[in-house]
């Protein structure tokens, strides 16, 4: 589509061709950028997508944790076999590592490692919805900060 | 203390590890499955969160803030070493912010 005018330049005799050429080269340069963009945040996405994963995932283990007798590893090993709930929290760490892997071919480490913090967030909220353990000020001013956190490295950090 | 101490650094080494083996995963099983740099990935993150349980059971809560802190701080340094990524003033306010926001979670886990 850009192809012409970049092609023009070197026939270009008016300055205001030239311009334009510059101009569309410029163009397709924020273009390339607006996908880099795209492509992060979706990687932020699927990484917050992941936390909340992450979360389920420790909620399940920590439900079948309880059905554990002796809490050693062996007992663990065998117990991700055996108890549903155990098996049900090993299976979603499986799937929060593969779209962590997923994600991190598109963006950076540095914006997507911080996200993973999200899932404190998460496993709060699910410990005084599931565990019913108390909401406190400090505990929900730490939601809010962290989330607005996320929210700065979702935005934008290659700029 | 030494054993989240071990686990927060091990953990941000094992993101760099992750990351370079995504870095090279194909569409095909042989570069999913012989992939050593995504197994040392996914073993050393794992180990990290045992380590983690592990001290978290014995010690108290409130080492959990200085050790996310420090892995935080060495993934930075790790993606600006190995991946060349720039360390921006945005990022920099993010990861601020998210480490705020623990410091708070941490005092109303008291």
């Amino acid at each position: 589509m850009r192809y012409p005018y970049l092609l023009t330049l070197p026939y270009c005799r008016g300055s205001v061709d030239c311009y334009h050429g510059v101009l569309s080269s410029v163009t397709v340069l924020s273009e390339t950028s607006v996908v880099e963009g795209h492509k992060r945040r979706r990687a932020v996405f699927i990484v917050v997508a992941c936390t909340l994963i992450g979360a389920l995932a420790q909620v399940f283990i920590k439900l079948g944790a309880a059905h554990l007798e002796h809490p050693g590893l062996l007992a663990t090993a065998i117990g991700i076999f055996t108890i549903p709930t155990l098996f049900a929290g090993y299976f979603l760490y499986g799937i929060f590592t593969v779209l962590l892997v997923y994600a991190l071919r598109d963006a950076e480490l540095s914006i997507l490692y911080p996200v993973i913090a999200l899932s404190y967030v998460w496993v709060t909220l699910a410990s005084v919805a599931i565990f019913h353990e108390t909401m406190n000020l400090p505990k929900a001013l730490g939601v809010a900060i962290i989330v607005l956190g996320v929210a700065v490295l979702g935005r934008g950090g290659t700029s | 203390m030494a054993l989240v101490l071990g686990g927060s650094v091990i953990g941000s080494v094992g993101a760099v590890f992750l990351k370079s083996g995504a870095l090279v995963l194909r569409r095909t099983w042989s570069s999913i499955l012989f992939n050593w740099k995504l197994a040392v990935g996914v073993v050393t993150y794992l180990l990290s969160s045992v380590l983690y349980v592990k001290g978290l059971s014995n010690g108290e809560l409130s080492v959990l803030f200085p050790m996310v802190s420090l892995g935080y701080v060495c993934t930075l340094l790790w993606s600006r070493l190995f991946f060349n990524e720039k360390l921006t003033r945005t990022k920099f306010a993010g990861v601020g912010l998210i480490l705020l926001g623990i410091l708070c979670m941490s005092f109303g886990n008291r």
